[in-house]
């Protein structure tokens, strides 16, 4: 990886309670990369978004956007540091208009009304620009907090929860606006319970677990590592049970024998034993088992994240 | 564009946000204070106050007027700062000015100034208005325009105290109903403290307000309880003893920060 444009070295976060929200947090995120934090609730995701955006203290550790430190250095740092925060929490009786422009302002940056139009028109948030926020929907005040979170232009975007209850036009808005931004060069960081999200979006994902990251990969290698493959055949004449010539494949009927379903490993397809998909077709053919139709899926995020987390709250994607 | 060094887009956005609440809430703001303070002139200077003698040679009517500003300018100062800071910690807004590259004591600027500035107006209009039921008289109009802004500036800053530390909106009035109210009725708005037995006297000494009220009148009147040097001191005093202890609060970052 090149120079990182955020780097958290034994990060660590303890309340006064003694509860310990983050125990060592190690984390590079490259420039220009999508990073998907992922975890159950109350993992630690927001308190480390938190540390990092300065609203958090932490107990220990260091953090270094953009080659700042973010508390020695912490106007440079905040300078180029967009959050949108889980809460919906706006003004009420500011204008669009007003709040977005106060958000400029407050980091340090000069008016600029052709900037703010272009974010404002973007979110579809243009034709809003004088209502109240009091008056404007939920999604409508989760697009005014985005907006408020860009209208700095920082280079470093975290967005926590970002989908968190929305509807699928913004949702599908949002994912548009976060390639668009990233196209743009700006570093995203997004937590979400959503895994199809992460699956969709991410570069990389990391995986945090009671305060602890316990993983962190690329998306397509950690598919691959740890991804089972399916294989479901329709078959054209129902048969009571497996051939005995088949007992070592891993195999099950489905469907009152209507189907023939295969799992295996992604990664053991191309290895010594040939229990890939050909070798099936081939054996199945000198068996005169005739299929009519096949359909290949591969496990997602879900199921790896759930089988990493296991043990862990049960509540992801919901 | 720098990224280091004052932040001034970031405390003129803050004062200008406090500000145009002070516009939306005109009527709660600078009508109602303008109200009450008539009240009390009509009542103390027209009813009450014809019946009273000079008090060091200037009409009761008249001799109110400064303390009665004050009453105003503490008041208003400690509200609208409290507010300006508890109103962002409540609704959870807060969250963008804790990220932002913005320094404690650049926030500081953003709501004190505004508290102060609009309890500044809310004093020129106070007096305005008096001018129209008593004879007002300023001898020392860059000494009342000191003690104005000396005020204003002190009170916010302790609203703004207040603010941080409130966890509630019941908390938030505390301070104000139980200490401030009291110091200021017996901070001699209404009298020369000189009236007073000479036990109550010393008690008196300590309040701070005795000391606003007095340096205040004396920038009107030519008359004070206490020396005007005092006056200053005092207040002065009461102001970096606050700011003391918004060193502190920012230092570890008291009920702003988890």
């Amino acid at each position: 990886m090149s120079a990182p444009i955020l780097k958290i070295s034994g990060l660590t976060k303890s309340y006064a309670s003694g509860f310990v929200a983050l125990k060592g947090v190690d984390l590079e995120i490259a420039k220009g990369e999508i990073f998907a934090l992922l975890g159950p609730n109350g993992a630690g995701k927001t308190t480390l978004i938190s540390v990092v955006c300065g609203i958090v203290t932490p107990t220990s550790g260091t953090v270094v956007a953009a080659g700042h430190d973010i508390v020695r250095d912490y106007r440079s740092a905040r300078f180029r540091i967009g959050l949108v925060p889980q809460e919906l929490t706006t003004d009420a009786f500011e204008s669009v208009w007003a709040t977005v422009s106060f958000s400029r302002g407050l980091f340090r940056r000069s008016p600029n009304p052709a900037y703010v139009e272009k974010v404002l028109r973007e979110l579809s948030l243009w034709d809003k620009r004088k209502s109240r926020i009091m008056t404007l929907s939920g999604g409508m005040k989760r697009r005014v907090m985005i907006a408020k979170a860009l209208a700095h232009e920082p280079e470093i975007l975290f967005l926590d929860e970002p989908t968190a209850g929305v509807d699928v036009e913004l949702r599908r808005d949002m994912w548009a606006l976060v390639r668009r931004l990233r196209d743009e060069g700006v570093t995203i960081i997004l937590t979400t319970h959503y895994i199809d999200e992460a699956e969709e979006m991410a570069d990389r994902i990391g995986i945090i677990n009671k305060g602890e990251l316990i993983l962190v990969e690329d998306k397509a290698t950690l598919m691959q590592k740890l991804g089972k493959r399916r294989l479901t055949l329709n078959l054209q004449e129902p048969i009571a049970q497996l051939p005995g010539a088949l007992a070592g494949w891993p195999l099950a009927l489905k469907a009152g024998g209507h189907q023939l379903e295969y799992t295996f490993d992604a990664h053991d397809a191309a290895g010594a034993h040939p229990r890939d998909i050909p070798s099936l077709l081939r054996r199945l053919g000198e068996l005169g088992v005739g299929f009519k139709d096949l359909h290949t899926s591969q496990s997602s995020l879900e199921e790896i994240f759930v089988s990493l987390v296991s043990g862990g709250a049960r509540e992801v994607g919901t | 564009m720098s990224d280091v060094g004052f932040n001034r887009t970031g405390v003129w956005a803050l004062y200008r946000f406090e500000m145009a609440r002070f516009v939306r809430t005109v009527v709660q703001s600078v009508v109602t204070p303008v109200i009450t303070t008539s009240l009390y002139f009509v009542v103390f200077g027209s009813a009450i106050g014809s019946r009273m003698s000079r008090v060091g040679g200037v009409p009761y009517g008249a001799f109110i007027v400064p303390g009665l500003i004050m009453l105003s300018i503490l008041t208003s100062s400690i509200s609208n700062a409290s507010f300006g800071i508890y109103f962002p910690k409540f609704t959870g807004t807060i969250y963008e000015i804790l990220s932002a590259p913005i320094s404690f004591i650049e926030m500081l600027i953003g709501y004190v100034g505004a508290a102060a500035t609009k309890s500044v107006i809310l004093g020129l209009i106070i007096l305005a208005t008096s001018a129209a039921f008593v004879p007002v008289q300023v001898h020392h109009p860059a000494w009342m325009i000191a003690f104005l802004l000396l005020t204003a500036v002190t009170f916010s800053v302790f609203g703004f105290v207040i603010g941080v530390w409130a966890n509630g909106f019941e908390q938030l009035q505390l301070i104000p109903m139980l200490i401030v109210t009291p110091l200021t009725f017996l901070g001699g708005a209404f009298y020369s403290i000189d009236m007073l037995p000479p036990r109550w006297r010393t008690v008196a000494l300590f309040n701070p307000v005795v000391y606003l009220v007095s340096g205040f009148r004396w920038s009107f009147y030519d008359t004070a309880d206490v020396a005007v040097g005092i006056s200053l001191g005092m207040t002065s005093l009461f102001l970096v003893v606050l700011l003391a202890i918004l060193y502190w609060i920012f230092k570890t970052g008291y009920r702003l920060k988890k």
